[in-house]
This record gives C-alpha cells, structure tokens and sequence, in this order.
C-alpha cells in the first residue's frame, strides 16, 4: 500500500497539563512504511506525543493526520493503528490465542479465519502452538511477542510501539531489536518506536526524532543524527557527549561557537607531533582510563580548559598498556571536517 | 587508623530468642500457626461437626428429649411445605439482595478504584465503611421508623403527590404489605442497605488490580467502551463481585434480626433456627435447618467456580 501522503502528520501540536507543556508546537512527518523513532529522554514528550497518536490522549493545539485522515479528535477505537504497550498488556483471563484474536473477535471476523490468522501471527513472530497458553506461563521476551502480533494481526496502517523492549535483559534486547526490524521490512507497516535508548534508536530506525522538553531538536537518519547532531542536546544525548564551547572552542577553532566531535574521530598522538593543515589540535593530559575489552576510552583534560573523551580500538595495546597511558601527557587530533558546530538547545 | 570495633555486647534474652528462631525457621511458623490452628480446629470446626452430629439425632415428640441415634428423619422433616416455603422465602430474598447489590455496588467501586484519588478517595472509603461502626441493630430499627407508614419515605412520596403509587406497590403480592416496613420489599431496602459495604470493598478491590494499559489495549484493538465493559472490565472483576456475593448472599441467608424487625410475620431460616433451639428446644431440626444454608452456599460455591470467578485469583 504505498502512498505519496505521509502516515503520521503533526501539525503545531502541543498537550498542556496545566503549566507543564508536556509537548509544545511539535511538527512532524512520518513517512508511509518508515521504522521512525521517538527518541528522547523520560519526561521529553515522546510518550505523550505516540499516545496521542494512538488516542489515548488528544492534543491540547494542533492536528494529527493519518494517511491524510484528520484524526485529532478520534477515540482509540476509530483509528486505524495498533499499540504494543510497554507492559505489553495482555488480558490475563484469555489465552495466548484469544488475546492476539481479540481485535478480530471484536471486528466480528468469522472464528475459522480468526484462528488462521492467529496462527499466522504466532509463526511470524515465531511461537507456533502456543496459542493454548497463558500470558502468565510465558516468559517476557514471549509475552512480547504475543503483543506485537495481536498489534499485527489486525493489519494497522501504523505500529505504535512504546519502549517495548525496555522490560527485557540486554542479550534478548539486541535479538529482539534485529528481530523487529526484520519484521518491520516483512510486512511493510510503518512503525513509530518510542525508546530512550540511544542505541536501540540507532541500530533499528529509518529515521529518527530527538526530544527535549516537549519539542523535536533533530530529525534525520541515525548517520544524521550520528555525525551531525544539530544542537548541544542532540550530541550529548547520542552517543558520548563531546561538547566544547567559549574560550576553549575558540582556542582550538578560531571561533567562540560550541562544537562536537565523535570520540572515535580524535586521534591520541606524542605531544608536539605534527598537526596536518585540514586538522584540529589540541594539548592535554590524560585523566582516566576506562579499558572495555574491544576498545579503550580516555578522558583527556585539555589545557583550554576542556575535557574531551577518546576511544581508541584496542588493535595492538593490551589493557597493561593502556591503564599505564593515565597521566601521560598527548596531543589530541582530528579532521576539521569532524567537528560539528552546534546551536544552542533551550 | 581506626579504634578497633567494641567488642560485642553479650545478648541479652530476647536476642538469645531472636537467635535461636532465626536459625529455626520451622519451629518459628509453628509456633505461631498453633494458636489460630487450634482455634480453627477445635473452637470453629469441632463445633461445626458437634452442629452436623447433633442434626442427625432426633427428637421424641412425647418427652419433648433428644433421642441421640443416628436417624434421617429429622433432614425429613426438612422436607415438610412449611419448611421447603422458608427455605425458597430465604433464598429468594439472599438472591435479590445479592443481585442488587452488586448492581448499586458496582458503579461506586469502578469510580473509587479508577477515577477517585487522594482526599476524595478516603473519603469514599470512609463513606462505605462508616456505617459498619454503628450498631446494626441501631440501624435496623431506625430503618423501621423510616419505612413505617408514618415515616419519611411515606411523607415524601404524598409529597410529591405519589402517594397512590406506593400505595399501589404495596398492593403487590409476596412483595406488599401493609407498609413500607411491614412488607417483603422493605425488608428487602433494609438487607441492600445494611450488605451493601460488603458489595463495595471486593469489587474495588479487584478493580484496583486491572491495569489502565488493558483498558487501553483493549480500546486500541477495536473495541468500544461498551466491549471493554463486557470483555474485560466484567471478567476481570468478577472475582471480586463473587467475594462480595458470598458474603451478601450468606449473611442474608442467616440473619434472623431483620426479619424479626422489618417485613410480615412469615419466617426465614435464621429465625426459624433460633426457635426450634431456644423456644421450642428441638435443637436437632435447628441443627438440620442450620446445615441447608451451608449447603446452599456450597453449591452456589461450585457454580460460581464453573463461571470462572476463582481462575484470575
């Protein structure tokens, strides 16, 4: 079903409680088919703005368009998008079957077809035969699984899905991520993920939207948000914070304007090595050492006055090597087109 | 350098006693299980099993002595028009009482366990249970000057020119009767009333543990608030209008008070029990009387069992 209109449409959108502006004057496209996220952290308006995409909760100003439809004002149960809820809430009373059929069984699909495309679901989110069970006998990754395909099974135009990989342990998190991802691009539908975790956001999206304070900072793909955070709030949030601004930045740029660079872009040198014409350099001395196995990060104190983190792979040091670097003194450098200059978040 | 640690108090008693549970958990739990076990055992079932030996005897009409052999004809008796009568009268009324009940309980408890928070919340909670601090029988009688044909109810209805009304009601058969407080309907006022806190505070109860997100997930999937209602609001609840029911049900099936205050003079099984054993002293057809509420309740335990009402517990 491909279509030039965009899935999700904000227009001024804003949910005041009160004095607090939960969100504020959001715009926003998601386009049709795209694994969109809302990145952000708690208390940033991204929850606010997908329940209110489900209609769990109505903006206070604006309009929400679905494929074009004005649907700002209708109810959960009139618009044509399916949840999967952070605590997956699966209805404890009905079976694994029952609860995935339960959109159909209310759209008064025949019980027949009801049980095959059940069946259907528990393959493709693969738990075949367990539609006999209960929730409370499955593991959580299980239940997980059974919410994304009673949110399938009814065929939405839009998947909302609200952090729900949150509740579950690391290594089941990573599989889970590639797993989605894959059954996104298998069925086709667009989906708008909620999550703070940077990461997660990284490794599965299309694009992405950094909230802070009820309002969007950036929306682009995860290399955009990546290797060009627009303001100080979207470099700090993803991946690791390497802000430099005032004296130091002008110190190291010519110019007083903050920016950023990506600590696996700086290079660690002996002091007073030389600095090629299209780098940046800076001076300082080693403060800590944090060996990780595959790589090393250092917290490096510049003379400027700034602190900039480094993280080198470790291909050649081993950890002796490397916890030993603390306190030496290096020259930092990296390729001007690295650095990113920043505007400033409110 | 630190000072080194003081060395450590010798214990007294208590910690000595502390000590030697800690380390024997089981002889702990029994220690503490004896007393209600012994109370349960003995006081509640020996006396219980005392009430179903004693049904089985049976009582000489001539000497007006309990003949202590074992005989079905008191449970025969049981069967006699005027006894089945106070049993259906009983029932039917634990019935209505329950039925309506939980169908005034359950809007109060939805809104105290969803919507109602902070001061409002206690407030309500003390609203349902405040009148379990005063007297029932306080509250029995005041109801019978209520409903007597003097009464307010009476005078607010001629008021507002309905008089005939109540009037035409009261004509009624089984439920009418010469006044409000004279009648099967009034008694029936006065059960609700009295139960009804006993409706209240299970379904509040199982409502609070139903999550908002299912109430969501559900409207998300599809379903109108009326759906929501009938698939998951009303199972999930149910639990909880059966835990209320048991005790409506129950306390209705037994109570010999309000029938003696309010209503007409035809009897209910609490009134007949506390008759055949103190007036008329025939304590094995009490004791015969007294185990047919205990077998209604089982059945209607079995029922509520096939409906599902203890899956979700």
């Amino acid at each position: 079903m491909s279509t030039n209109l965009p899935a999700i449409r904000f227009s001024g959108v804003s949910r005041h409680f009160g004095e607090v502006r939960a969100v504020d004057g959001v715009d926003l496209e998601v386009r049709d088919g795209e694994f969109f996220s809302l990145l952000g952290p708690s208390g940033s308006g991204k929850t606010t703005c997908l329940r209110m995409i489900a209609g769990f909760d109505h903006p206070t100003a604006g309009t929400i368009t679905l494929y074009g439809q004005d649907v700002t004002r209708r109810p959960p149960y009139d618009r044509d998008v399916n949840t999967v809820f952070q605590d997956y809430a699966l209805f404890p009373h009905m079976s694994v079957g029952e609860n995935i059929g339960y959109g159909l069984m209310i759209k008064k699909v025949p019980r027949a077809e009801r049980a095959r495309r059940v069946a259907e679901m528990l393959d493709l989110v693969r738990l075949p035969g367990l539609a006999g069970r209960r929730p409370s006998q499955l593991s959580g990754g299980q239940r997980q699984r059974v919410a994304l395909a009673r949110a399938l099974v009814n065929h939405p135009r839009v998947l909302l899905l609200d952090e729900p990989l949150g509740a579950l342990d690391l290594k089941l998190r990573q599989e889970m991520q590639v797993e989605l991802k894959a059954i996104q691009q298998r069925v086709g539908i667009t989906f708008i993920f909620v999550t703070h975790d940077q990461e997660e956001a990284l490794t599965m999206s299309d694009r992405i939207a950094v909230f802070n304070h009820g309002r969007i900072e950036q929306v682009g793909t995860p290399a955009e948000i990546y290797e060009s955070p627009a303001t100080t709030f979207v470099a700090g949030f993803v991946g690791i914070s390497n802000v430099v601004s005032g004296d130091a930045a002008r110190a190291i740029t010519g110019r007083p304007a903050s920016f950023t660079v990506r600590p696996e872009k700086i290079h660690l040198r002996e002091p007073g090595a030389p600095t090629a014409a299209d780098e940046y350099s800076a001076d300082g001395q080693i403060r800590d050492v944090v060996y990780l196995g595959m790589n090393t990060r250092y917290r490096v104190a510049l003379d400027c006055g700034s602190d900039l983190t480094v993280v080198e792979q470790n291909l050649r040091t081993t950890s002796m090597d490397v916890l030993a670097a603390r306190g030496r003194r290096v020259r930092l450098a990296w390729e001007r087109a690295h650095s990113r200059t920043l505007a400033e978040s409110e | 350098m630190a000072a080194p640690p003081p060395p450590a108090a010798s214990p007294g008693l208590a910690g000595r006693l502390s000590t030697f549970f800690y380390m024997r958990p089981r002889l702990l739990l029994l220690a503490l299980l004896v007393p209600p076990l012994l109370w349960l055992g003995v006081v509640y079932l020996g006396s219980l099993f005392a009430l179903l030996v004693q049904s089985f005897f049976s009582i000489d009409d001539f000497t007006g002595r309990v003949v202590r052999e074992f005989t079905l004809r008191t449970y025969a008796q049981l069967l006699e028009p005027a006894n089945v009568d106070i049993f259906l009268r009983t029932t039917g009324m634990a019935a209505a009482v329950t039925a309506a009940a939980a169908l005034l309980a359950f809007p109060l408890a939805y809104f105290i366990a969803r919507y109602a928070a902070g001061r409002l919340k206690a407030f309500l909670y003390l609203a349902v249970i405040l009148p379990l601090w005063s007297s029932y029988i306080v509250r029995v009688y005041a109801w019978k000057t209520i409903l007597a044909r003097e009464g307010i109810v009476s005078w607010f209805f001629a008021q507002l020119g309905l008089g005939g009304f109540l009037d035409g009601v009261l004509a009624l058969p089984v439920i009418g009767g010469p006044s409000l407080s004279t009648s099967a309907l009034g008694m029936f006022l006065v059960f609700v009333y009295i139960w009804l806190p006993y409706m209240i505070l299970p379904i509040q109860a199982a409502l609070e543990r139903v999550p908002a997100s299912l109430l969501e997930a559900s409207g998300d999937l599809g379903a109108r608030p009326g759906q929501t209602f009938r698939h998951i609001i009303l199972p999930l609840a149910f639990p909880g209008v059966v835990a209320g029911s048991i005790f409506t049900f129950s306390l209705t099936l037994g109570d010999f008070i309000i029938p003696g205050v309010i209503g007409d003079s035809s009897f209910f099984i609490g009134q007949a029990v506390l008759r055949h054993q103190g007036t008329a002293g025939n304590i094995p057809l009490a004791a015969a009387m007294t185990v047919v509420p205990m077998l209604i309740m089982g059945v209607y335990l079995l029922v509520a069992r096939r409906l599902g009402a203890f899956e979700a517990l």
